[in-house]
């Protein structure tokens, strides 16, 4: 699973989905594999707009990453701007969590990932 | 034609094999007339007149073999006029899911090493096993894709603890037994009453799934009364946004059976 597809999940657990706690999960023990892909500034731009940049933020630093900048950059900043189109160009488009696990910050939950696919299925007495 | 993702490596006893619904779908998604209201729904830069918007998500629910999803990801630039869709997939069954990802993976890289140059792959984002949409941010679906369990049945299988055992600190088992096997299977077709259990969950979940330029694919057996089902779509919620009414269409259709389609596809989105 891609890193960048943190920024669209929350915690399973019904009763979560009201706190702001429960986004973004946050990766612990986090094992990370990287693809080899061709930097693509037109698909970042266009991908950017959609994402929960504070979300990304701190999923970049609780995985290791550089610091992203505050505000999300524009596209003329994105071209003049060349690491922080790298950084962001690996974070989400070369990063996958292979291994670990994503906690919820509101009731603690912890859901497996196992080669590369986290198990989001709920033990019967949290369903 | 585009060519059907190489499905050889999906272990059948578990995970569903592509069949007529299936099929049904990828002729639908890639019919000139979905592939235009695509086009034009997802308007990109390269298109003249148009602005371009953000880069479309795609989910399918239930991929089972993958089939579909990574015909949607390899053929990305025909079938959406774009690129930049980024496509995941949630399902149950993990050996779905693991296949899913292979599937996906092959039909991507096939695309582009094809004689078309880069022929328009999107990216893949990846698999998730869990409960229908229960682990989604609300409003970040753009493209749903559903081929529910639609078989009408006494009652829904229930999970086998297989599927479970892995977040309660045990190793998943790789060996399953043939009763597992086949509770496995039976989830990616039962749908108890009508055939309509599991679908009505999702229908349901659609006006919180869905962002607001959201589409959704979903298919229909003759026996979920389909007729019901979008007269029961076209009168949902319309939250916050009321001038903007749900839709739903038949966009495509197999099987004729005296007079009643067997299979359908219903496009729903708001408009």
């Amino acid at each position: 699973m891609k890193v960048l597809t943190l920024n669209f999940l929350t915690c399973a657990v019904r009763a979560c989905k009201s706190s702001s706690d429960s986004f973004p999960l946050h990766p612990k023990d986090a094992e990370l594999a990287s693809d080899d892909v061709e930097v693509n500034p037109q698909l970042l731009v266009n991908l950017l707009p959609r994402l929960d940049w504070k979300a990304l933020r701190t999923t970049s630093a609780e995985l290791g990453f550089p610091q992203l900048p505050e505000q999300p950059p524009t596209i003329e900043e994105l071209q003049a701007d060349e690491k922080t189109l790298k950084d962001l160009h690996s974070l989400l488009m070369e990063t996958n969590l292979m291994e670990g696990k994503l906690v919820c910050g509101h009731c603690g939950h912890e859901y497996a990932v196992r080669e590369g696919i986290p198990n989001f299925l709920l033990p019967s007495h949290l369903v | 034609m585009l060519p059907t993702p190489d499905t050889a490596h999906v272990p059948y006893s578990r995970v569903y094999e592509p069949a007529e619904d299936s099929f049904l779908l990828l002729d639908t998604l890639s019919s000139p007339s979905e592939t235009a209201f695509l086009s034009t729904h997802f308007p990109s830069s390269s298109s003249s007149s148009s602005s371009s918007s953000s880069s479309p998500t795609i989910l399918e629910i239930g991929p089972g073999s993958g089939v579909v999803l990574a015909f949607l990801t390899a053929h990305a630039a025909t079938l959406f006029g774009r690129q930049d869709i980024f496509s995941l997939g949630i399902d149950i069954n993990r050996f779905a899911c693991a296949a899913t990802a292979t599937t996906v993976t092959i039909a991507c890289s096939s695309s582009s090493s094809s004689s078309a140059g880069a022929a328009g792959a999107g990216k893949f984002l990846g698999t998730i096993q869990g409960d229908l949409t229960s682990c989604l941010r609300p409003q970040e679906i753009d493209v749903l894709v559903f081929n529910p369990p639609y078989v009408p049945t006494e009652e829904l299988p229930s999970l086998p603890c297989t599927l479970r055992d892995d977040n309660d600190g045990q190793q998943q088992r790789t060996k399953t037994t043939f009763e597992e096997d086949s509770s496995l299977l039976a989830l990616s077709y039962a749908g108890g009453k009508d055939g309509m259990e599991i679908t009505d969950r999702v229908i349901d979940s659609l006006p919180t799934v869905l962002s607001r330029r959201g589409v959704a694919y979903l298919l229909l057996c003759a026996g979920n009364k389909p007729e019901e089902v979008k007269g029961r779509i076209r009168g949902m919620e319309t939250g916050e946004d009321g001038e903007r009414k749900w839709s739903a269409e038949t966009v495509g259709t197999s099987g004729r059976q005296a007079g009643w389609e067997k299979l359908q596809i219903v496009r729903i989105w708001r408009e």
